[in-house]
């Protein structure tokens, strides 16, 4: 298997359709509440009414489809006081079911949510990049999944390589943070991290 | 089987009956099956369960967004465990997968819904009540065929009608529309045939008015592929990002060709939609219904500042000016006429006056005009949304006028502002046989027909094949579709029509699940869905590749499901036409038929079906340029001449004009013989926005296509059903984003959260099409089905659905 896999998003490609969280849903039968991979919607911009009834507007809105990132410095793992969540040798962030107990301080800690709390099992669970499926050669179900092709993955310099390093948009955390294994192609309208210009659109379906 | 206990357990809406639990319940395990809580079946993830043989079948979502994905079903002891999709292939563009959206990728929970229907079943209660008892397929077919035949003897054969059903129309063997394609077809023209429909739910205006301006039956566009040539593009009312989701077809197309032309990107809609969200280089919110208005506007700039192509249009239509009007027509009747303020209302259709109803600045107008004049070639092209209006007609020819005057018409990367064509390859389909009945309505007024029938006539209600009616619709068959309450308007008013037993005699529903149609049976049939039978799909709404789909049966049918063929097959046997209809072959000997026809038309198809069903899907790359239609014509329209009277574009269309001088129109409805923009009932400059201030229009929304799939909890936990509210007016009430909030008007109300959001124009409110009525006690919908708020008025020329005209008012609940 490939080490330090990433993923990258063409924002410009980005729907929002949200494929990529149905087919995990479906690959790992995820239970009510719980979501690997969430598409949040970003939206601001103002309108203004002129004085002869028409509008003005500057609206704007993107998709971030979002699971977890793999990141190179995790502090899900390093918050974990069970030893639980763990960065195996490829580079791909998992949690030991035998040894979770459910505190859910990986929760608080990653930025992105990606450790999920399964309240029927009490443990967390999580985004494993398909590794069932990376082992056979294939793709993650998500990547397989996207219509538009908007979400992909790969060695995370190749992918840099072919992307670049774009600058980031909001409302994502600083990547010093936890250097995430996540590239994207930021959209027209994307805006700057750390803008306070828009705002999470959906945050009842993510 | 206790009547009521059954009763209960469909009304409970979740009622799988457990001591009867099913042949994969006891393979996963009995216990675990019996002990789920209830939802789906209790069916638990087997995913990986040692020992068990995984199988993988490909199978399809045939619904109808119009696009048709492959899907790949795991099953493990009969039970599918897992959706995936197309992954074959090296998914180069123009031999891409076939991805599957999210709905197509939910089909695991769709098939196992818990309102899955299971058994025969005989209305107990009052209509619509949802109250049933359990009959035996035999008693089943024994009912129908004698309501069938006591209706024909008694009212004629032009009393049965097959309601528009889209739900399976995507399949080839389990058609469900249009009827004279469908086994239910076939099966009614052995005995002596049905009242017919004419036009759709989804077209009806346009489908009937742009003929009118380009000639022939029906009019495309140039594809999205063709984007890639164009310098500009306008998207009126269009969101393949909702409408056309299929990774193998439209939204892939154009977002590909967004990626690999230099085309400026411009949506038109009171949304900022998902197709805007990703594609757009700008959002021009408008009114609904006031598209005619813009393009009035522009034409006022496009013809003040000389800006239009008179070489198009002196060669190539009729109506410009008063030099090219068609004889009998008095003076003042021309486009240039009419935009300039020298017709009859002596308007001038400036940008100011037309700003004043769009809501779009003047500013705006004039420079989009100078835009779209200047981009050539330049893609204007509409959806169907700005034609489902009061005045839909005039909507969608008047769009149609952006290219007519800028001569975008048959060009490389223009278009003529039709909504765009694809490529496709098709199966060959068995004969349905002969409708001996002529008389056809419009699709939209079968409940008129129902309540006054005979009384409808040719010029006031569209009638069709006579001058009216001979009878009141008395027996309606309503196969896959949920048109009978929720997907046609004013649910409560369609509800009370339906609820007299004595004017509508039969309700014969086959549905896979509890719909809000199926409640309103009075023989309700479980039918297979796609995964349960062998079926073929033809690929459809694509742009760089066609293809067909090969479905294989991949489990066995749930409960006491069968396929639409069998059903009819029972009837004709009753009705002594069993040779007629079946000719002796069985559905798998027409599964071979149809196969063996299909490779007649494509010869490199395998030989042996079962081959194809193993291979699951073949493609076929477009070759050369995309098409370009009225390309000939444009070139050489005296040698090329379109189906029109005048043989070219009819900017002013005489046998409209003449039809405006005959027809019985109500007070406000009006059919004229140009584009011009009508304010309408309901619209924005109607009186009764004093009482209900909002236009509400309904989406198209990625949860559902139109109400199939409706039911299944992964789609709504990922895209919940909402209405679309503007802070201005979310503030100016005291709503915030999640709260629940009351909509209504005189024909219902509608429960639902409000998403507030900038993403929809000031005035307006959006509640997506298609989910499920659900009315309490009181009638109040808890479903968030904006048919509770639309009305049955219908459009003046195609007697349409005008389903995104509505007034109403919103308050916190």
């Amino acid at each position: 298997m490939q080490k330090r896999l990433a993923f990258h998003l063409d924002m410009n490609a980005c729907t929002g359709c949200k494929t990529c969280m149905i087919a995990c849903i479906d690959k790992n039968d995820l239970a009510d509440g719980v979501l690997y991979r969430r598409v949040s919607e970003y939206t601001g911009g103002d309108w203004i009414r002129n004085a002869d009834g028409t509008y003005e507007q500057n609206v704007f809105s993107y998709y971030l489809s979002i699971s977890c990132n793999h990141c190179e410095n995790p502090i899900c793992v390093r918050s974990c006081p069970t030893t639980a969540m763990y960065k195996d040798e490829n580079g791909i962030v998992s949690v030991n079911p035998e040894k979770c107990v459910g505190c859910r301080y990986c929760e608080w800690g990653c930025p992105y949510s990606a450790p999920q709390f399964n309240a029927e099992l009490g443990i967390m669970t999580k985004c494993d990049f398909c590794r069932d499926y990376l082992d056979l050669g294939k793709p993650p179900a998500c990547v397989a999944a996207c219509p538009t092709r908007a979400l992909t993955f790969g060695p995370y310099q190749e992918l840099l390589d072919k992307y670049g390093q774009a600058q980031l948009v909001a409302p994502l955390p600083d990547t010093a943070i936890t250097q995430p294994n996540l590239l994207f192609t930021p959209s027209r309208k994307a805006q700057p991290a750390g803008s306070r210009n828009g705002k999470i659109s959906n945050p009842e379906e993510v | 089987m206790p009547s009521n206990e059954t009763s209960a357990a469909v009304q409970a809406g979740n009622g799988i009956r457990r001591r009867s639990l099913l042949k994969w319940g006891a393979a996963l395990g009995g216990v675990a099956a019996l002990t789920g809580g209830g939802l789906f079946f209790g069916l638990k993830p087997v995913n990986g369960s040692p020992g068990k043989k995984e199988e993988l079948f490909w199978t399809a979502c045939t619904v109808n967004c119009g696009s048709r994905c492959v899907l790949r079903a795991h099953v493990i002891d009969g039970v599918i465990t897992r959706i995936e999709t197309d992954d074959t292939g090296v998914d180069v563009y123009g031999q891409h997968q076939d991805r599957a959206c999210l709905r197509g990728r939910a089909m695991r929970h769709r098939i196992y819904a818990p309102d899955r229907l299971k058994y025969p079943m005989k209305r107990v209660g009052k209509r619509g009540e949802g109250k049933f008892e359990r009959i035996s397929w035999d008693q089943a077919l024994d009912e129908i065929a004698a309501r069938l035949k006591k209706t024909i003897e008694t009212h004629g054969n032009e009393s049965v009608y097959i309601n528009y059903a889209t739900g399976c129309t995507g399949s080839v063997m389990s058609d469900s529309y249009a009827p004279a394609s469908t086994w239910l077809g076939r099966l009614m023209n052995c005995l002596g045939g049905y009242l017919n429909h004419y036009g759709t739910y989804s077209t009806a205006q346009i489908a009937r008015a742009l003929p009118f301006t380009f000639g022939g039956s029906s009019v495309n566009g140039n594809s999205f592929a063709d984007i890639v040539n164009s310098k500009l593009v306008v998207l009126f009312g269009n969101n393949p990002a909702a409408t056309r989701m299929s990774g193998g077809g439209q939204i892939y197309d154009i977002v590909k060709s967004r990626e690999k032309g230099n085309a400026r990107f411009i949506v038109i809609d009171p949304r900022y939609t998902d197709t805007a969200v990703s594609l757009a280089d700008e959002w021009i919110p408008i009114r609904p219904g006031t598209d005619a208005a813009l393009v009035n506007g522009l034409a006022y700039v496009m013809i003040g500042e000389d800006l239009v192509d008179h070489d198009f249009l002196t060669r190539c239509t009729v109506g410009y000016d008063e030099d090219s009007m068609p004889e009998g027509v008095p003076e003042g009747n021309s486009y240039k006429s009419y935009i300039l303020g020298q017709g009859a209302d002596k308007t001038p259709k400036t940008p100011a006056w037309a700003a004043a109803i769009t809501g779009i600045p003047e500013r705006r107008i004039v420079q989009l005009a100078r835009e779209i004049a200047g981009a050539k070639p330049c893609y204007v092209v509409q959806g169907w949304g700005p034609q489902r209006q009061a005045s839909g007609e005039q909507i969608s020819r008047a769009i149609c006028m952006l290219p007519i005057l800028t001569g975008n018409v048959g060009v490389q990367g223009g278009n003529n502002g039709a909504r765009e064509s694809g490529v496709s390859s098709t199966f060959a389909r068995y004969p349905t046989l002969t409708n001996p009945v002529k008389t056809s309505i419009s699709v939209f007024t079968w409940t008129d027909a129902i309540e006054r029938g005979p009384e409808m006539t040719a010029t006031a209600d569209g009638v069709q094949g006579r001058d009216r009616l001979v009878a009141p619709i008395k027996f309606i068959w309503n196969y896959a579709g949920n048109c009978l309450v929720n997907q046609h308007s004013d649910a409560n008013r369609t509800a009370r029509i339906l609820g007299d037993e004595a004017k509508c005699e039969t309700i014969v529903v086959i549905e896979n699940f509890m719909t809000p149609s199926a409640k309103f049976a009075d023989i309700l049939l479980p039918a297979t869905t796609c995964a349960e039978e062998d079926d073929f799909a033809d690929g459809a709404y694509t742009a760089a590749m066609s293809y067909l789909i090969f479905a294989r049966k991949a489990i066995e049918p749930l409960f006491e499901s069968r396929s639409i063929y069998d059903v009819c097959a029972g009837v004709a046997k009753r009705m002594g036409v069993e040779q007629a209809y079946t000719e002796g072959r069985s559905r798998d000997d027409w599964v071979r038929w149809v196969y063996g026809e299909t490779r007649k038309k494509y010869p490199e198809l395998p030989e042996k079906v079962e081959d194809a069903f193993a291979m699951g899907i073949w493609k076929k790359e477009r070759a050369g340029l995309p098409a370009v239609p009225y390309k000939d014509f444009r070139e050489d329209p005296e040698t090329n001449p379109l189906k029109t009277p005048s043989g070219k574009v009819e900017i002013f269309s005489k046998q409209l004009w003449d039809i405006a001088e005959t027809w019985t129109l109500p007070e406000g409805d009006r059919i004229s013989g140009l584009p011009e923009y009508n304010p309408t009932w309901e619209g924005v400059s109607d009186p009764l926005r004093e009482k209900y201030p909002l236009q509400l229009i309904g989406h198209h929304y990625k949860q559902r296509t139109h109400s199939t799939y409706g039911n299944v909890d992964w789609l709504k936990r990922v895209a919940p059903q909402e209405l679309w509210i503007n802070p201005a007016d979310a503030e100016a009430r005291g709503i915030k984003h999640a709260d629940m909030v009351k909509v209504y008007n005189d024909r219902g109300t509608v429960l639902i959260p409000a998403k507030v959001t900038t993403r929809i124009m000031p005035g307006v409110l959006s509640l997506p099409q298609g989910a499920w009525f659900a009315p309490d006690k009181d009638g109040v919908d808890h479903g968030g089905c904006v048919n509770v708020l639309t009305s049955l008025r219908p459009s003046p020329l195609a007697k349409g659905n005008p389903q995104h005209t509505n007034l109403v008012q919103v308050v916190k609940a």
